[in-house]
């Protein structure tokens, strides 16, 4: 009998407790598989943030660091100073690392540290309960915007790629979707590419995945993929900003 | 001798603070208990700079002067109207008369006026003021030994600087020849 | 070795480094830039890594990464920095991570002053941060003490796997005394398995965590840490009797300030009053066994400190109404003098010898 597929050895037998519809299982599996790929899993340390992925290291079959709302990007730091020669990522949700976290993101980014970041972008908070994010889009409904966010309050929504990709430190910076099957693929392209950025000891990699929150944004699974699609998209949209070809 | 508690004061760079470590230095090479305070923060960015050195056979207890000084090196007329009235009765004051005009009120203490500026200006080096008026303690106290000054300057500031142990060896002497008389 | 003339902060910097340590992380503040300076220099000649920080909060959650590695680590500031800190600090106790933090501490509250100050005594010793904690804090005098306690500590927090504070205040920071660098007492330290140092497919995954979701899990993660605290208190509470032995005013103090207390002591002494200094060395744990000492004859206690009355509840609670307590302080700054501590305890003994 051929095997049709097999679960990446990059993540742990447990079940996730993640929401049906919620893209971070597929993202997780991304992560795995790539550092199985690249046979660095045993070298591999996780930092995982604050957010609905804060028992992520439940999940990833390698060394696992919790860290403080926000801090990943720190930890990872510390890490990544003591052991050079070990792979080191930090996985964070958009309240973690764009609101909590932006001082620890962008001056990891700018020390040029050699770690990969897996920046997981829904718009709201998930795990204290559908409250807005820096990256809520404009009208979009949230438990502490319940009129849907307005600009003249809040500001519009915060792009962290663009804004990363000004850093020089920054080599690999890319948005990706896993809304879909093409656009899974893509993304998990990317984050091959942020791991080996940091393997080849390039600089500082990140790949900003648009993910779902069916739950807190008040939909079924395949309403979410469509409204990620037809919202975030637009407003954030995919592709690569940084290589280290270009920053060469 | 028992304690020497030193008040060294002036503004930032004259050198006070060096002066100070050297005397500190000087007297753990000759096995004395030494301790150096400075003053710290904002102030030493150019204003007001000063320091409290402990010289002492027995184990320095505070390493703080209050009111007690046994002697101050005296720089500068700010820090001479800041620390007359912080040397004990008995003590001895060294006072900058090149910048310093006004002579010491108090009658209960012993005060040598060093022309530090025209000394150092005269021996080619307006930076050895510091040690011209350092020599001048020396003779005054005997808190230590001029040999232990220089061979602590050697240590503190390494073979780069050795070129200039002549120069401040002479600042010593002609500030101790101008506490002699 | 022979004794060598130090700045404080540069000592305590070299005492770490003495003691194996070989990564730093901090941000700059006085009084204790001299520190990050010397280590910024240091590290790198000794193949270890010096980082900057972009601020307290990064530094201390950096010392949180390098330290689930198992390596020695550092990081150092003062007052108002180690109040940033706390956050890391509860998750490396919460965690069970060994670390060394340095507060070279200034007045408060707020941006408070850059002066002398013992004004962090509940910060250290309550827990600035969330949660059941405790870690060890040593309050040093002297800058040999200063030494060999910071190369102490790292011994300490390796054994115990929890962060130590060394506690100086300005005075220690910028002065100047002879040192000399001796190895600490031997202790039999445990070997790090629970290190993320990746796995190398040969172990499962180490995790390390402060969260415990499971309300009876974090109940017993809490009494395991406490068990650890009471050992911690068994073990290594440090403290020094100074002329204790028939003191009818019982001086409590600590760190620079103690210094000036021994002067009192001995004054006072002279003039024919039976003075003695119970000095506390760890602040937590704080030696409560000190005070069951205290000579039948004594008449009462007095704190002296830099701030407006924070170790004083300590000495109350270990005291156990045994004597009256008094307080005197100087806070933001200022420095107590050694005749206004004397006028003080004359006050107190009511003019009597």
């Amino acid at each position: 009998m051929s095997v049709v597929f097999k679960k990446t050895e990059g993540l742990t037998e447990k079940q996730t407790h993640y929401c049906p519809g919620c893209t971070h299982g597929i993202i997780h599996r991304l992560v795995g598989e790539v550092l199985e790929e690249l046979g660095v899993l045993g070298k591999a340390i996780g930092v995982a943030p604050v957010g609905c992925s804060v028992l992520a290291y439940n999940y990833f079959n390698c060394d696992m660091h919790e860290a403080a709302h926000g801090r990943a990007p720190a930890v990872a730091t510390g890490v990544k100073r003591v052991l050079p020669d070990n792979v080191v990522f930090s996985y964070q949700g958009d309240g973690d690392l764009a609101s909590i976290g932006t001082a620890e993101v962008i001056h990891a980014a700018h020390r040029g540290e050699k770690i990969t970041t897996i920046f997981v972008n829904n718009a709201i908070y998930g795990m204290t309960g559908g409250q807005m994010a820096p990256t809520t889009l404009i009208g979009q409904k949230a438990t502490t915007a319940p009129e849907g966010r307005k600009k003249e309050l809040a500001g519009m929504p915060l792009k962290m790629s663009e804004m990363l990709s000004t850093i020089d430190g920054a080599v690999f910076v890319e948005r990706v979707s896993v809304h879909n099957v093409a656009n899974i693929r893509k993304a998990k392209k990317a984050i091959k590419k942020a791991f080996e950025v940091q393997i080849e000891g390039k600089g500082y990699g990140i790949v900003e995945v648009l993910s779902t929150c069916p739950t807190n944004w008040g939909l079924t699974a395949p309403e979410a993929m469509k409204w990620l699609e037809e919202n975030m998209i637009p407003y954030y949209p995919l592709g690569n900003f940084r290589t280290p070809e270009e920053g060469k | 001798m028992a304690t020497e508690k030193i008040i060294l004061a002036g503004f930032g760079g004259q050198g006070v603070m060096s002066a100070g470590q050297l005397l500190t230095y000087a007297g753990m090479l000759e096995n004395k208990q030494v301790s150096w305070l400075p003053s710290y923060g904002p102030e030493m960015r150019g204003g007001a700079a000063n320091c409290s050195v402990m010289v002492s056979d027995s184990p320095v207890g505070s390493p703080i002067i209050t009111n007690d000084a046994t002697s101050a090196i005296i720089m500068n007329l700010p820090s001479l109207d800041k620390f007359e009235n912080d040397v004990a009765k008995d003590g001895i004051l060294l006072v900058n008369s090149s910048l310093i005009e006004r002579k010491v009120e108090r009658e209960d203490v012993t005060v040598h006026y060093v022309p530090a500026n025209e000394i150092a200006n005269d021996l080619g080096n307006s930076r050895v003021a510091n040690m011209v008026m350092l020599g001048a303690f020396l003779e005054a106290t005997k808190a230590v030994e001029t040999d232990s000054v220089l061979e602590a300057f050697k240590k503190v500031y390494g073979p780069r600087k050795e070129h200039l142990v002549p120069l401040n060896k002479e600042a010593l002497e002609r500030g101790a020849a101008a506490v002699r008389g | 070795m022979a004794k060598v003339l130090m700045k404080g902060n540069e000592a305590l910097a070299a005492a770490a480094i003495q003691a194996g340590c070989k990564y730093f992380f901090g941000y700059p503040i006085t009084p204790q830039s001299e520190l990050p300076e010397f280590m910024a220099r240091e590290l790198p000649k000794i193949g270890g890594m010096f980082v900057q920080a972009e601020s307290e909060v990064a530094a201390i959650n950096m010392i949180y990464g390098a330290a689930g590695t198992g390596a020695r680590v550092l990081t150092s500031s003062s007052s108002p920095g180690l109040a940033l800190k706390q956050e890391g600090i509860t998750y490396i106790a919460g965690a069970e991570l060994p670390c060394v933090i340095i507060n070279i501490s200034r007045g408060g509250p707020g941006l408070g002053g850059i002066q002398p100050s013992q004004a962090d005594y509940f910060m250290s010793t309550r827990g600035g941060g969330n949660g059941d904690y405790r870690h060890p804090v040593y309050a040093p005098a002297t800058l040999q003490e200063a030494v060999d306690l910071t190369m102490e500590a790292f011994n300490v927090a390796d054994y115990y796997r929890t962060p130590v504070i060394v506690q100086g205040d300005g005075m220690i920071g910028q002065m100047m005394e002879p040192v000399e660098f001796n190895e600490p007492k031997k202790r039999d330290l445990p070997v790090k398995d629970w290190a993320t140092t990746g796995t190398e497919g040969k172990r499962k995954p180490n995790i390390i965590n402060s969260l415990f979701l499971d309300p009876q899990a974090l109940e017993d993660h809490n009494w395991k840490l406490d068990r650890k605290y009471k050992e911690i208190e068994e073990n290594e509470t440090l403290h020094e009797m100074y002329k204790m032995d028939d003191a009818e005013i019982v001086f409590v103090s600590y760190g620079t300030t103690s210094r000036i207390v021994k002067n009192v002591v001995d004054t006072l002494r002279e003039e024919g009053v039976k003075a003695g200094l119970i000095r506390p060395i760890t602040l937590w744990p704080f030696p409560n066994k000190a005070f069951t000492e205290i000579p039948e004859n004594a008449k009462a206690i007095l704190t002296v400190e830099m701030s407006t009355g924070q170790m004083i509840d300590d000495v109350k609670i270990a005291n156990e109404g045994r004597l009256p307590v008094h307080f005197y302080g100087r806070t933001g700054g200022m420095i107590p003098t050694p005749d206004d501590i004397i006028a003080k305890a004359k006050e107190i003994l009511g003019g009597a010898k």
